[in-house]
């Protein structure tokens, strides 16, 4: 969004293709974000609106880039629309749809810790705000239809084909975050309270599935929660040897949240080397090792053991001959945040190339914008992993490289 | 004012959102009872494409003079509504946004009754504001298309070589006589260890051929006035007087080592900075076949020994000399001595892998027990506090290179005082927003890129360099600026020049001058980002803020509690 407001306001004319059905990005997902602990929503709507309104920008939303042909200054990108089953230009977001659909559907955007309608929208705050329906899980009923009072539904809707000529491409497509399913000595999937740091922000997001409550499968509330660092990051069985940067804060981040809803939850963050590195980070760190009494344990967990009332017992090794145990009632892991699925295939049709982690290579390390084809430059965590003030400066950045082809006529 | 009021008010029921809690119904009911109310309804969602057309519909056919829409927050919806008032023929300053979704619907939700109550108060208190607004302009302003970059290092000839490449005009100041900032001071970068020397020998080569681009070197800034699209930068450049006209200004300063003197037994000879190894190393006068031991210890300083921040590439920069002493002779010792590791991300994490196999060897020391340097007969000691043995172990080092973290220049000080730019507690240049407007300073025009802004890494800064020029390009290419309409007024007539307003003016936009009448304060309207801070410290109630003027905000909140008068 970033790079596409740039170049807007630059006065050039900018297509933003956005697979999802709303912009905003994984950051909508955020309850907060470190150090100022904003809140992530209420930074980004005013974004997402800018975007979408811009008068040179247009938005394709569930859309995706299929095919690319030409060069530098002639691109020509086709784009598929898929289809919402809904006359975009007719709904006008009112929700009647989704109020009578009777289909219960869990909601990715909740991290499936919330169910939706049939009929929806990801979240409230979804730029466009425009309903799309969930045809393959649609039971035919027809009461969306019955009940629209705009007559924007459009069973027959199908995949419509856009082309758009442009002078250059920014790839921004962001990452997904790792599934410790494979990790078998975190017990995640198999044990009730184990979970990811994504779906702990949506347990402490006050519009979130809990409306901001942070509860274990059984219904109680916590009292002792453990973050785990380095969850599929900074290992080498499964070829991701990197660091994801944005753990070792966000983590930070959500034991002060959790300190600011139960001042007498006790939080314990276990980890290997604690990177706090930006500007703000070591001080944020230390207000919630001073301020909040959160607890930072250096020693990576050996295994994780579920106990009868399903409470977790933890084992780590603290030194070099010692063994430890921690008993809390809910984990979260600290997972890695990976380059997307399906990244390879987009990565072809793009006609550039990936580096060994799936990461979007650059043509030289010192340029750091510039894929390994002219004219297709690429922005945020998708290139390596960096945090929300880096992707939004990787953003500008890329805007300002198209800005020398486009403005400039530079293809150099 | 001889035109009769003809107010329309639009009350939303944003789905359920507002609906759900708020008889919105009756809040429209009652609206409709208000004085010079000639027309209310209620929309399900008064942004829809629906919502906003019966907003221009209702203008026309009622002939509303002033729209007033409860709804959400003016945050994200003010501009959508006040293009729509423009739309229908409107001048936009004639809509007042009344909120009751936060301040009724959410915060009341267990009290359906007390919030609709709320409500219409609220909407009673917009109408009464709206009575009394006034027409107001935004006004165009010229933009000079060229920049300059203040800074001819790695940030800033990044951010100057692509402004040029878009098309403008850039003057590039660098006190020094050379371009390249701390860089020239490099061996060798990490991850790639390419020569810090070739590397800047290509930039600067483009920059300093580029057509569009002037150099400023051995040059100094005297003076800087001005606002967005019309800066004034006066330069003392090598003994002579200069002066640049501008539109755009970025600060691209850089940073300084923090003097190491008091530090670790610190002496300059065998007790150095990384940056005093790296100048051995490049010049080569490092004897590489007398050392036995390399000691280094990170953190010097930084993280609440002398500052409190993370300096962030002091971990890479260590990693990579000890690897490069180590690649060069494999039988020195080379020990880093650390607490945290900052080898983050995907290139440094690998780099750190690499020096570990090359043999240099880390040691994790407590924050509370920092490495101690000893010297006795000829010798030194480091004293390193192991963190997983527990234990003391006595490292020999005929050489102990400290790990210092990058500190703020000190001329920033006095340049941030020129440009009226904020520095943060940490003494780098403050950003406008941490997390959202990263280059950015709050005053329009100015942006900032590089290690002015924190430590960071030569990756980072050639990408903030980028961003910097993005940012900077979109007035030069845009060719005017708008100033905002809500701004402050002076009546020269109550004003005393007493100057309060000007020094409390977090963006330069007010000025105390000379004036026939004696000394008087002025408003730069393309400055003046309509805060009120000037209106609410002025003694002598001179100053006016449009659009939030006494008499408006009065009748508000007279309407807050005298519900009689205001029904019709």
């Amino acid at each position: 969004m970033q790079a596409a407001f740039d170049l807007a306001e630059a006065g050039i004319k900018v297509c933003l293709v956005e697979r999802t059905l709303s912009v905003g990005g994984r950051m909508a997902q955020l309850d907060k974000t470190f150090p100022t602990n904003d809140c992530a929503i209420c930074i980004l709507a005013p974004k997402m609106m800018d975007c979408y309104r811009h008068e040179n920008i247009e938005v394709l939303t569930f859309s995706e880039v299929i095919a690319i042909e030409g060069e530098i200054g002639t691109f020509k990108v086709k784009i598929s629309k898929k289809p919402r089953f809904v006359d975009e230009a007719k709904c006008n977001g009112c929700g009647d749809c989704a109020r009578v659909c009777p289909m219960g559907i869990l909601n990715k955007f909740d991290m499936d810790l919330r169910v939706r309608s049939g009929a929806y929208v990801p979240f409230m705050q979804a730029v466009p705000l425009i309903y799309a329906l969930d045809r393959a899980k649609c039971m035919r009923c027809g009461l969306c239809e019955s009940v629209c009072g705009q007559d924007a539904i459009r069973y027959n809707q199908k995949e419509e084909i856009v082309e758009r000529e442009v002078s250059a491409i920014i790839v921004a497509i962001g990452f997904d975050p790792f599934d410790p399913s494979g990790l078998t000595e975190y017990g995640y999937g198999k044990y009730d309270n184990v979970i990811t740091a994504l779906e702990f922000e949506r347990l402490i997001c006050a519009a979130g599935p809990t409306g901001g409550h942070v509860i274990r499968k059984d219904g109680r509330e916590v009292k002792r929660i453990a973050w785990i660092q380095c969850v599929g990051a900074r290992d080498t069985r499964d070829n991701r040897p990197y660091c994801s940067s944005v753990c070792c804060m966000y983590a930070t981040k959500e034991a002060i949240l959790t300190k600011e809803h139960y001042p007498e939850a006790e939080t314990s963050i276990l980890y290997t080397d604690l990177r706090c590195f930006g500007k703000g980070f070591q001080e944020y760190v230390n207000r919630a090792e001073d301020d909040y009494g959160v607890e930072y344990i250096r020693g990576k967990p050996g295994e994780i053991i579920e106990k009868e009332n399903k409470n977790l017992e933890i084992f780590y090794s603290p030194s070099s001959d010692k063994v430890e145990t921690l008993e809390v009632d809910m984990v979260v892991l600290s997972t890695a945040l990976i380059p997307c699925g399906g990244v390879e295939k987009f990565a072809e049709i793009l006609g550039t190339e990936l580096d060994g982690y799936k990461f979007f290579k650059l043509k030289d390390p010192y340029n750091p914008t510039e894929t390994t084809r002219a004219g297709i430059f690429v922005a945020g965590y998708c290139q390596a992993p960096r945090d929300i003030p880096e992707c939004i400066a990787h953003g500008s950045a890329a805007a300002s490289r198209a800005m020398e082809v486009v403005l400039g006529g530079s293809f150099l | 004012m001889t035109e009769a009021l003809r107010i329309g008010v639009f009350i939303c029921h944003c789905g359920t959102n507002i609906g759900g809690v708020v008889d919105v119904p009756a809040v429209a009911e009652y609206a409709s009872t208000l004085k010079n109310v000639v027309h209310a309804e209620c929309n399900l969602y008064t942004c829809s494409s629906d919502g906003l057309e019966s907003i221009k519909s209702a203008i026309l056919e009622y002939e509303l003079n002033r729209v007033v829409v409860a709804s959400c927050t003016p945050r994200t919806h003010e501009p959508l509504f006040r293009a729509t008032c423009e739309e229908a023929g409107l001048n936009s300053y004639l809509f007042e946004f009344v909120n009751i979704r936060d301040q009724c619907s959410w915060v009341h939700m267990h009290e359906p009754e007390l919030a609709t109550e709320k409500a219409k108060d609220l909407v009673r208190m917009g109408v009464a504001k709206a009575a009394l607004l006034e027409p107001l302009e935004e006004l165009s302003s010229e933009v000079i298309p060229s920049a300059v970059v203040i800074g001819a290092g790695i940030s800033g000839m990044t951010a100057a070589l692509s402004i040029a490449k878009n098309g403008f005009y850039v003057h590039v100041i660098e006190k020094e006589r050379e371009m390249g900032g701390l860089l020239r001071r490099l061996y060798k970068l990490y991850p790639t260890e390419e020569l810090a020397d070739l590397f800047l020998e290509q930039r600067i080569k483009a920059v300093a051929g580029h057509e569009r681009v002037e150099l400023h070197l051995a040059a100094s800034i005297k003076a800087i006035t001005g606002y967005v699209g019309q800066f004034k930068v006066v330069l003392d450049e090598n003994g002579a007087e200069k002066s640049i006209d501008c539109g755009v200004i970025i600060v691209a300063t850089g940073a300084k080592e923090l003097d190491p003197e008091g530090l670790y037994e610190y002496d300059g000879e065998r007790v150095i900075t990384q940056l005093q190894l790296e100048e051995k190393l490049r010049r080569d006068d490092l004897n590489l076949d007398g050392l036995e031991n390399v000691v280094m210890i990170q953190c010097a300083g930084a993280r609440g020994e002398v500052v409190g921040y993370c300096s962030k590439i002091c971990c890479m920069n260590a990693v990579k000399n000890a690897k490069l002493i180590k690649d060069a002779n494999p039988d020195i010792n080379v020990f880093i001595a650390h607490n945290e590791l900052q080898a983050y991300g995907e290139e440094y994490e690998l780099y750190y892998r690499a020096a570990k196999k090359a043999g240099v060897r880390f040691l994790r020391f407590p924050l509370e027990t920092r490495p101690k340097v000893r010297k006795r007969d000829g010798k030194q000691v480091v004293d390193v506090f192991h963190d997983r043995m527990q234990m003391n172990i006595p490292l020999d080092a005929d050489l102990v290179v400290l790990s210092v973290p990058l500190v703020q220049n000190p001329d920033a000080e006095r340049l941030s005082k020129l440009l009226k730019v904020p520095l943060g507690q940490d003494r780098f240049f403050f950003e406008a927003h941490v997390k959202l407007r990263p280059v950015d300073f709050a005053t329009d025009g100015i942006f900032l890129c590089g290690t002015a802004q924190g430590p960071k890494d030569i990756e980072e800064s050639i990408s903030q360099g980028y961003a910097a020029a993005s940012r900077a390009t979109i007035p030069l290419a845009k060719g005017y600026v708008l100033s905002a309409a809500i701004t402050s007024w002076v009546d020269e007539a109550k004003c005393v020049g007493c100057g309060i307003c000007e020094s409390v003016c977090p963006y330069g936009a007010i000025e105390v001058v000379d004036t026939e009448e004696g000394r008087r304060a002025r408003v730069t309207g393309v400055k003046c980002k309509g805060c009120g801070t000037c209106g609410s410290s002025c003694i002598k109630k001179a100053v006016t803020m449009h659009h939030f003027t006494d008499e408006q905000l009065i009748a508000q909140e007279r309407a807050a509690f005298a519900t009689e008068e205001v029904v019709s």
